[in-house]
């Protein structure tokens, strides 16, 4: 039974969206800036107006409003009280539930352990750092229990080790609860890190929804291939256990070794900007590197897109102006391909 | 004593020093007769004794309890109504436009302008001053704190909501918390400004309080007492702004950058 559905739903942007969520799903909305995600959310939330109907655990929630939908809402802004303690915004949502002080002061207490900010507590948000504030709002939207969590953007803003450890912390803590959550990002690296389905949104649309794997091998349309940056997919003839965690894959004359258990592998797709090219031989081990034949150079304003041919496999590799210039790589030329190991994406059988 | 303690008593001294340098001019003006017409010019030291003087057989203090008295209740009537006329035009749009074109329209008149359509209204009585003081405090204080609670972020109040909140919760805990660095700039300008407006009334229309004073002393041409008037009067309008700042600091000042 899904436990978020969305029918025909329009707001602004966003048209004619249908949507469902199934029970305890982590669910990621992807899309580039403005595509609607944030509406989306507001709209699930209940505090924008919109058209359609919204379905929450089966029962119509259009009239509802949001104090009684049960969706916690990590806003992108965090939207904390300044005016309130750390104790205090997270005991917000109890407190507004007519919990008794005692109960409220064990739970709040209890989730400032779990989301280490326990040394915090009579601290104001000002004088919090970014990645505290986090913490802080996401116990705050999780304190009352909801049935459903909304999570806008909850790694902007931060620099990349806070957020890829918010990242790590926030999968282990929404596997752990359980709950229903959407999560909005731009990231598709995050994206697939966290989803167990994706849906992709532009202008509004939702243009394709489906596994993380989904998104890059079977792409529903031009948009969507843009946005995963149009990947090379090789179909993989047959795999090969090198050792437990570590495979070969062979795609014609094309040999990858990646990181991965089991033979299970059908296609690898690589983005173009994780395919190195170079007109002399690289220093260091000869794994994922091979030769190829310079089939077609496009350039454009910033970046240079070369075309190699690899046996019978093309693959598309982009780079700098500034790098391709500094090699001398013309067409028909031999060069020197070089795939990031840690890159590579799969499809399984 | 620690090095940034020190600095603090530089800083406080350095800031004294003008005000030093003032009064030694003020006095030695007044001594050399700089100005012609001596008794038109006191120096500082007469004015301090007719200070002294007016305390003693409490002249300055009759008049100065007069004003004391009008202007606590009157800004203390004025300012609570205005903030609560102000909550409900802020936080309920159907009030704010039903109420503000009244508003808009009674805000620019000055206080004093009042005052001849009070006279004939109420006469010469202590509620005259009271209700001109009222006036000179209820505008701006609904001005600002309707102002204060409609500039509250609406995502603190989504947030709010969506944690189960309801409106009188979001109104009381979130909003008006919110607004009070706005309506706390309004009162302590108000403040100020409620000192003004009444000494300015009782030298126009009533017949005791500081206004009233500066006005006999004008007449016996008492250039001494005018100006203790206009230190009580200074000195008063700085304490209440003091009084409303050192509020809104205890208030607002943990969580408010600006505070």
């Amino acid at each position: 039974m899904p436990d978020i559905r969305l029918v025909n739903v329009t707001r602004h942007l966003c048209r004619d969206i249908n949507l469902e969520i199934s029970d305890k799903e982590l669910f990621v909305i992807v899309g580039t800036t403005g595509a609607g995600k944030t509406t989306l959310l507001n709209i699930i939330a209940g505090v924008t107006d919109y058209t359609g109907h919204v379905f929450l655990d089966d029962i119509n929630v259009d009239d509802v409003p949001p104090k009684k939908r049960g969706v916690g809402y990590l806003f992108q802004d965090l939207a904390l009280f300044p005016h309130l303690t750390v104790e205090a915004n997270i005991a917000f949502g109890l407190r507004a539930g007519g919990h008794d002080k005692i109960g409220t002061d064990q739970h709040v207490s209890s989730l400032m352990e779990m989301m280490r900010i326990k040394s915090l507590a009579d601290r104001y948000p000002h004088m919090l750092s970014g990645g505290e504030k986090k913490r802080v709002a996401l116990a705050r939207s999780l304190a009352p229990s909801p049935g459903i969590l909304l999570l806008d953007e909850p790694t902007s803003s931060l620099d990349h080790q806070t957020a890829k450890y918010l990242r790590s912390e926030l999968n282990s803590l929404l596997k752990r609860l359980g709950i229903t959550t959407v999560y909005v990002t731009h990231d598709l690296r995050e994206a697939e890190e966290l989803a167990d389905r994706i849906a992709f949104m532009s202008n509004g649309i939702i243009h394709q929804v489906s596994s993380p794997a989904g998104l890059f091998f079977s792409p529903f349309n031009r948009v969507v291939s843009a946005f995963t940056g149009m990947p090379n997919i090789l179909k993989c003839e047959k795999s090969r256990v090198l050792s437990p965690g570590l495979v070969e894959v062979v795609s014609d004359e094309i040999r990858v070794v990646l990181p991965y258990d089991g033979d299970r592998i059908k296609k690898i797709a690589i983005s173009p900007d994780d395919i190195y090219i170079s007109d002399v031989r690289p220093p260091g081990p000869s794994l994922n590197r091979f030769i190829g034949r310079v089939e077609e150079i496009t350039r454009h304003d910033s970046k240079v897109q070369v075309r190699v041919s690899v046996g019978k496999n093309n693959l598309i590799a982009e780079l700098p102006v500034t790098a391709f210039d500094e090699m001398s790589i013309e067409k028909g030329g031999r060069v020197h391909v070089v795939i990031k190991l840690r890159r590579l994406r799969y499809a399984e059988a | 004593m620690t090095k940034s303690a020190r600095r603090r008593h530089v800083e406080s001294a350095l800031g004294m020093l003008p005000v030093a340098v003032f009064l030694i001019a003020w006095e030695s003006a007044a001594r050399l007769k700089v100005f012609p017409g001596g008794f038109s010019f006191p120096a500082f030291s007469a004015v301090v004794m007719e200070f002294y003087r007016l305390t003693a057989n409490g002249v300055l203090g009759k008049n100065f309890l007069s004003s004391l008295t009008r202007v606590l209740v009157g800004l203390s009537s004025g300012s609570l109504a205005g903030i609560a006329m102000g909550i409900v035009m802020g936080w309920k749009d159907v009030v704010n436009k039903a109420l503000n074109p009244i508003i808009s329209l009674l805000y620019p008149i000055p206080a004093l302008g009042w005052l001849p359509l009070l006279m004939v209204w109420i006469g010469i009585n202590e509620i005259l001053p009271v209700t001109i003081i009222f006036i000179c405090s209820f505008f701006p204080v609904v001005y600002n704190t309707a102002t204060g609670i409609r500039n509250v972020d609406r995502k603190y109040v989504q947030a709010a909501e969506t944690l189960g909140a309801s409106h009188a919760r979001i109104l009381f805990r979130v909003v008006i918390p919110l607004a009070l660095p706005n309506i706390f700039t309004g009162l302590r300008l108000e403040a100020g400004m409620a000192w003004r407006v009444l000494v300015a009334a009782e030298m126009i229309a009533i017949p005791t309080g500081i206004g009233a004073l500066i006005m006999r002393a004008e007449s016996l041409v008492r250039v001494d007492i005018i100006l203790v008037c206009l230190i009580v009067l200074s000195v008063m309008c700085l304490v209440f702004e003091n009084i409303f700042l050192f509020m809104e600091r205890r208030f607002i000042g943990k969580w408010s950058h600006s505070a």
